[in-house]
């Protein structure tokens, strides 16, 4: 369909941006790629009376690091973080989730902040930002504040950032010696939503694995952290035998949505199976990066 | 709005209204109607074109937002009026049947036959897995496809 009539505001600074959102509240719908939110005005799910265009915000793009933390702003393309060195040697985690959003020319538009402001609960980013302890920095009248991934993601396509406020940037922490990463999924097609998808990063000290993290897409409104398996494995040498019952402790209490795609018992069927298959992937990985 | 942007190498004004999509905009102001829009939402890639060098669906961006920007569509893949290399390999390999998705493909594959010179079939599968064809069955899609970067390595 066709999108409905919409005002349209294209800001050339942050500072104006906010002021525009300050004005408009919950009557605006900040636009950065579009991926998401010109499909949902096409579909009439949503129905801003202005869109905020924040694609000439140039100071919103681009690539940093720390020792600790990898800081990306909030409109840098998916496909420039997907060719970006600084990425794929310290947070590996989002390198390979990257390459499974959508389908080529989405992430030629696509942002890594448009994704998470958005929240769609099956997709990849929002996992990996949640296994991670991802930071969102959000801009508002009243400065800045920077708000954890465990508070971000609210509920189905809800996040903690205000009416006012925008997202600027999103800092993940840098991955240690050590750290093994996967992000495992099935979809019915490669670049589909995923039915259920896992972001999954381990580290190992020697032969122990001394941190866990996982996190589901796609089996509740938000993304899920497996802390019942992730305790599980902590302190723990890997095995076929405690990859099967982290299965059974990261599953046992989801209750996934159903759809057309899969009943809930199918998605907590395929659930467990890719926390053995994440588990065993980022297993295999963590000992190449020792 | 009034825009000025780039399209096929030539400087082209508009004044679209705020929610006009880049497809439309292509179709109805600038009579460019290779551009084909199936869904509408950004699902079945009929509709991609190529935005400073990329492959982008044209339904899922306002035409005021390619002000300033360089478009490239099917029509401006045709060479002293005929073929383009890809669209040429694509013909010798039955490529299409209706033809309603062949300029998303072909755009699709353009860009990442550029970026990509020397893929294989299973990244050439990838590649399009984006674009839907409801005649085809997509195996001679691949083949055209895959015979352009053939050609190509050759030349």
């Amino acid at each position: 369909m066709k999108l409905p009539p919409v005002e349209y505001e294209a800001p050339t600074t942050v500072a104006e941006a906010i002021d525009l959102l300050a004005e408009q509240l919950d009557e605006a719908s900040v636009l950065a790629g579009g991926q998401s939110l010109i499909p949902l005005l096409a579909l009439r799910l949503a129905r801003p009376e202005v869109l905020i265009d924040i694609n000439g915000l140039d100071e919103l793009s681009g690539i940093s690091a720390t020792d600790d933390w990898v800081a990306i702003g909030a409109m840098t393309r998916e496909y420039v973080a997907e060719e970006s060195g600084v990425v794929a040697d310290a947070v590996p985690l989002l390198a390979a989730a990257l390459p499974l959003i959508g389908h080529e020319a989405i992430r030629s538009r696509g942002t890594i902040g448009g994704s998470l402001a958005h929240a769609d609960p099956a997709a990849e980013l929002p996992a990996v930002a949640r296994a991670l302890d991802a930071e969102f920095v959000v801009r508002g009248p009243s400065g800045e504040r920077v708000i954890p991934a465990a508070q971000w993601f609210e509920g189905y396509l809800t996040t903690a950032r205000s009416p006012d406020e925008l997202l600027t940037e999103v800092r993940f922490p840098a991955a240690g010696r050590g750290t093994g990463v996967s992000f495992a999924e099935v979809a019915r097609r490669h670049g589909d939503f995923a039915i259920v998808g896992l972001a999954v990063s381990l580290v190992l000290s020697g032969e122990v694995i001394s941190d866990a993290r996982l996190a589901f897409a796609g089996v509740s409104d938000v993304p899920v952290r497996a802390t019942a398996a992730e305790d599980l494995l902590v302190g723990e040498r890997p095995s076929a035998e405690l990859f099967d019952e982290a299965a059974r402790r990261a599953t046992e209490d989801l209750d996934p949505p159903a759809d057309l795609h899969g009943s809930s018992d199918y998605r907590k069927t395929v659930a467990a199976a890719i926390v053995r298959r994440g588990l065993r992937a980022a297993a295999a990985n963590a000992r190449k990066r020792q | 709005m009034d825009i000025t942007l780039r399209v096929n190498g030539a400087t082209r004004e508009g004044s679209p209204e705020a929610r006009k999509t880049l497809a439309d905009f292509l179709r109805d102001d600038l009579d460019l109607t290779g551009t084909h829009l199936g869904c509408e939402h950004g699902v079945c890639g009929a509709c991609t074109v190529i935005l400073d060098g990329r492959a982008v669906r044209s339904c899922l961006m306002l035409a005021v937002q390619a002000a300033g920007h360089e478009v490239t569509t099917i029509e401006g893949l045709a060479s002293d009026g005929g073929l383009g290399p890809l669209q040429q390999a694509m013909w010798d390999s039955h490529s299409f049947q209706c033809g309603f998705c062949t300029p998303g493909f072909v755009m699709q594959a353009t860009a990442f036959l550029s970026d990509h010179p020397d893929a294989g079939e299973q990244q050439i599968r990838e590649a399009l897995s984006g674009n839907i064809c409801r005649c085809t069955g997509y195996q001679s899609i691949i083949e055209g496809v895959l015979l352009a970067a053939e050609r190509n390595r050759e030349r």
